[in-house]
C-alpha cells in the first residue's frame, strides 16, 4: 500500500521532449517509474528516451493506458495543459512547473474538479512513493521504504523531512510536495485522510510555511480526524513580516498566517511541533517508539 | 509588484472606474502647473509611495489656493514618509500627485482579492471607508460583505445586488454601485491583478461614487502578457539589493544577524534561519539561489551576502532536486575565485549529485571551507565561527 501511485502506475509526460521534461524523465525512469510516452505538439509519432511523443494527450492515453501526467511545460502554458489533461481524463496531474500566472491556474483547477481529476501543484516537487514510483524531480536516492508519509509545502523541505526520516532509521511509505502558491491541487486535508486511511503508513510528517491558512485547518482536521500520530514543522518563524501595500488577503483568512499561530493550532490538535527542521527525525523516531 | 496610485487610476479610468482628474508632478514647479491646468479651487496633495496609511503620516493635504498647492508640494516632495505600511525607516517621497477636490458626503471601502480557500476573486466592500480595513475586520466584521466571484460565470447582477443591499444603500445608488463594482471586477480579471483596493471610495454629495485612491498589486508571474503594466514598475522604491539578485535568479532579503545564508528553495531557506536560530544564532539573510542556480549566480549570492559588514559567516545549505549539487560546489570555488570571501563558508551538500560534490570541494582544498554532515551539524558550525569559536 501506499497512496496514489504505485510501481504500476502508467506515466505520461507533457512537455517531454523540453531540457528540464528529458532530464527529469530520465531520473524517473532510472528509479522505475512507469513512463509510457510524453506528449509534446508537432512532435507526434518521433521516439524521445526510446518512448513515444504524441501530439495531444488524449492519443497518449489511447495508446498507452496512462493515468497520471507529470507537467514541464512552460508557465504561460500550464493552465492548457492542465485542461487537457482533465479533458482527456487523465486521474492524477502532477505539475511541477514554476510560475504559472494565478488566473491560469485558478481556470484549470476548476475545471480540473468537474472533470474529477485529482492535481499536485503547481510549483511543486512532485510525488513518490518510495522504490516504487517517483513522479517528480525529487532526489529518489533520498526516499528509502517505510512507513511515514510526508505532505511538505515546500521541495526542499521535503527532501530533508524525508531524509532525516531515513537517517534515524525508518522510511516513507509517500511523499508528497503541494506546493507553495496560491491556488494549488491536494492540499493537507485531503492528503491526511489518505495516509489515515493507507495502513502502511503509520506516522505522517507534516511541512508547513508562513502565509495563507492551510495548516490551521489541517489542525482542524486532525483534531478530529487523524489518529495516527503527526510530526509537524512550520518554515518562517525568523522570516520578518514584510511590508505589505494591503491588508485584505489576511481578511479573507481570517488568519495572519504566522509561523506561531500555525504552530500553536497544531499543538493544540495534538501534533508534535519541532521549531527546526533538523529536529524531524528525532522527533518521528520519538512518536514510533512510544 | 506594486504600482502608485496614480498609476491604478490610469487604469481604473480605462475601465471607466471613475475618479477625479488628476496629473503627476516631480517638482514644486509641476505641481502648481497641475493644479493651474486642472482648475477649481481646490486640490489634493498626494504623496505617491507604494504604502498605505499616507494621510495619518502628512503624505496627504487638502489645498485651498495655489500658494497653499506650492506650500504642501515643497513639504511632501523629498520628505520621508512613516506609515504602518512603510516600516520605521520610512520611504521617500520622490513624486505628487495633484489632484481636484472631491465634494465627499460618504467614504466607503471596496476591494478585489484572490480567496485561497473558495479559489476565486472575492468583492469586499464596507460602510467603513477612509479606516483601516483591518480594524473594521477585527472589531466589525459584520461591517464587511464579502461576495466571491466564480470567474467560469463572471461578474453578475446578483453578486453587485449583494454588495449594494449588503451595504445598506438607497435605492437610487444601488445600480451605480453595481456598475462601478462590476468595472472593478473587470480591472481586476483583465489585468491579473493580485489585489485591488480602493480606500476611500467616496460617495459625493450627487450621489455618484468616485475612487478617489487606488492601490493595485499584479501577480508576478502574468507580467510577461502586461507589458504596460511591467512598464508601470518604479524601480525607486524597490530594495536595490533585491532587485539585483533577482537579475540573477536569486531572492534575497536582509536582516539584522551575523549567519548569511545560502539556501535553495523559499522553504529550506525559512528552515535553516529557523534552525540558526534555534541553535542560538541569528540569520543576515535569506537567500534562496532557485531552481537554476550556475556558478555565476553562486558567486553573485556571495557578493550580496558579504557586503553586509554584520556577515561573520555563511552557512551553504543546499538539498540538490532541480538544483545539482555539483554545479553549486563550482559555484563555490569560482566565487572564490571571483569575490574575497573573508569569513569561514560551512557547506551542506545534500540530494542529487552530492558525492560529485563532495568529491570537487575536496580536491579544491580550499583554507575557510568547512564541510558539514546536516541541517543542525551546518547550522551549528556556521554560528560558532560566526561567533569567533
Amino acid at each position: 500500500m501506499s497512496i496514489l501511485v504505485n510501481k504500476d502506475t502508467k506515466v505520461i509526460v507533457q512537455g517531454f521532449t523540453g531540457k528540464e521534461g528529458t532530464f527529469h524523465s530520465e531520473q524517473c525512469i532510472a528509479y522505475g517509474t512507469k513512463i509510457v510516452g510524453g506528449v509534446t505538439p508537432n512532435k507526434g509519432g518521433q521516439t524521445h528516451l526510446g518512448l513515444p511523443v504524441f501530439n495531444t494527450v488524449s492519443e497518449a492515453i489511447v495508446a498507452t493506458g496512462a493515468t497520471v501526467s507529470i507537467i514541464f511545460v512552460p508557465p504561460a502554458f500550464v493552465g492548457d495543459a492542465v485542461m487537457e489533461a482533465a479533458d482527456a481524463g487523465i486521474e492524477l496531474a502532477v505539475i511541477i512547473t514554476e510560475g504559472a500566472p494565478v488566473k491560469d491556474m485558478m481556470m484549470a483547477k476548476a475545471y480540473a474538479v468537474k472533470n474529477n481529476m485529482k492535481t499536485l501543484g503547481p510549483n511543486c516537487p512532485g510525488i513518490i512513493t518510495a522504490e516504487e514510483c517517483k513522479i517528480g524531480i525529487m532526489p529518489g536516492m533520498v526516499f528509502k521504504k517505510g512507513n511515514v508519509g510526508l505532505i511538505s509545502k515546500s521541495g526542499t523541505l521535503t527532501y530533508e523531512g524525508a531524509n532525516q526520516v531515513c537517517n534515524v532509521g525508518y522510511g516513507i511509505s509517500t511523499a508528497i510536495g503541494i506546493g507553495g502558491d496560491p491556488i494549488i491541487g491536494l492540499s493537507y486535508i485531503q492528503l491526511l485522510q489518505m495516509f489515515e486511511n493507507d495502513s502502511e503508513t503509520e506516522a505522517i510528517v507534516m511541512i508547513g510555511e508562513i502565509g495563507g491558512d492551510l495548516e490551521i485547518q489541517a489542525a482542524k482536521y486532525i483534531k478530529e480526524n487523524i489518529t495516527k500520530p503527526v510530526v509537524a514543522f512550520i518554515a518562517g518563524q525568523t522570516a520578518p513580516k514584510g511590508k505589505r501595500m494591503g491588508h485584505a488577503g489576511a481578511i479573507i483568512s481570517g488568519s495572519a498566517g504566522t509561523a506561531a499561530e500555525k504552530m500553536a493550532a497544531l499543538e493544540a490538535a495534538g501534533v508534535a511541533v519541532v521549531k527546526s527542521p533538523a529536529e524531524i527525525g528525532h522527533k518521528v523516531k520519538e512518536v514510533l517508539s512510544k | 509588484m506594486n504600482i502608485h496610485e496614480y498609476q491604478a487610476k490610469q487604469i481604473f479610468a480605462k475601465y471607466n472606474v471613475p475618479v477625479p482628474k488628476g496629473k503627476v508632478a516631480f517638482s514644486v514647479d509641476e505641481a502648481v502647473a497641475n493644479a493651474k491646468e486642472l482648475g477649481g479651487n481646490i486640490w489634493v496633495v498626494k504623496a505617491q509611495i507604494h504604502a498605505g496609511g499616507r494621510g495619518l503620516g502628512g503624505g496627504v493635504k487638502l489645498a485651498k489656493s495655489i500658494d497653499e498647492v506650492k506650500q504642501f508640494a515643497t513639504e511632501i516632495l523629498g520628505m520621508t514618509l512613516v506609515t504602518h505600511q512603510t516600516g520605521p525607516e520610512g520611504k521617500l517621497v520622490q513624486k505628487i500627485y495633484i489632484e481636484e477636490g472631491a465634494d465627499i458626503a460618504d467614504e466607503l471601502y471596496l476591494g478585489v482579492v484572490l480567496d485561497r480557500a473558495k479559489e476565486m476573486p472575492v468583492i469586499m466592500a464596507s460602510t467603513e471607508g477612509g479606516m483601516e480595513i483591518e480594524k473594521v475586520a477585527n472589531e466589525t466584521p459584520e461591517k464587511i460583505v464579502k461576495v466571491a466571484v466564480d470567474p467560469s460565470i463572471g461578474f453578475q447582477g446578483f453578486h453587485g445586488r449583494k454588495l449594494a443591499f449588503g451595504l445598506g444603500l438607497p435605492k437610487e445608488q444601488i445600480g451605480k454601485f453595481i456598475k462601478f463594482a462590476a468595472a472593478l471586477y473587470k480591472v481586476y480579471m483583465d489585468n491579473d491583478a493580485s489585489l485591488i483596493e480602493i480606500n476611500p471610495l467616496v460617495k459625493t454629495g450627487a450621489g455618484d461614487f468616485i475612487a478617489i485612491d487606488g492601490k493595485m498589486g499584479f501577480d508576478d508571474s502574468a507580467l510577461g502578457r502586461h507589458p504596460d503594466i511591467e512598464a508601470m514598475r518604479d524601480i525607486s522604491e524597490e530594495d536595490p539589493a533585491e532587485m539585483e539578485a533577482g537579475k540573477y535568479g536569486l531572492s534575497y532579503v536582509k536582516l539584522d544577524g551575523n549567519v548569511g545564508c545560502m539556501v535553495n528553495g523559499a522553504g529550506l531557506a525559512m528552515g535553516t534561519m529557523d534552525t540558526i536560530n534555534y541553535v542560538g544564532g541569528t540569520p543576515a539573510n535569506f537567500l534562496d539561489v532557485g531552481g537554476a542556480a550556475s556558478a555565476e549566480t553562486v558567486a553573485k549570492g556571495f557578493e550580496i551576502i558579504l557586503r553586509d559588514p554584520n556577515v561573520k559567516s555563511i552557512f551553504v545549505n543546499i538539498f540538490g532536486g532541480i538544483v545539482r549539487c555539483d554545479r553549486i560546489a563550482n559555484g563555490i570555488l569560482e566565487a572564490t575565485k571571483l569575490v574575497n570571501v573573508s569569513v569561514p563558508v560551512i557547506v551542506r551538500l545534500d540530494g542529487t549529485n552530492a558525492p560529485e560534490a563532495a568529491e570537487i570541494l575536496k580536491n579544491a582544498n580550499i583554507g575557510n571551507v568547512i564541510a558539514a554532515t546536516d541541517l543542525g551539524d551546518g547550522a551549528k558550525k556556521a554560528v560558532a565561527a560566526a561567533k569567533g569559536e
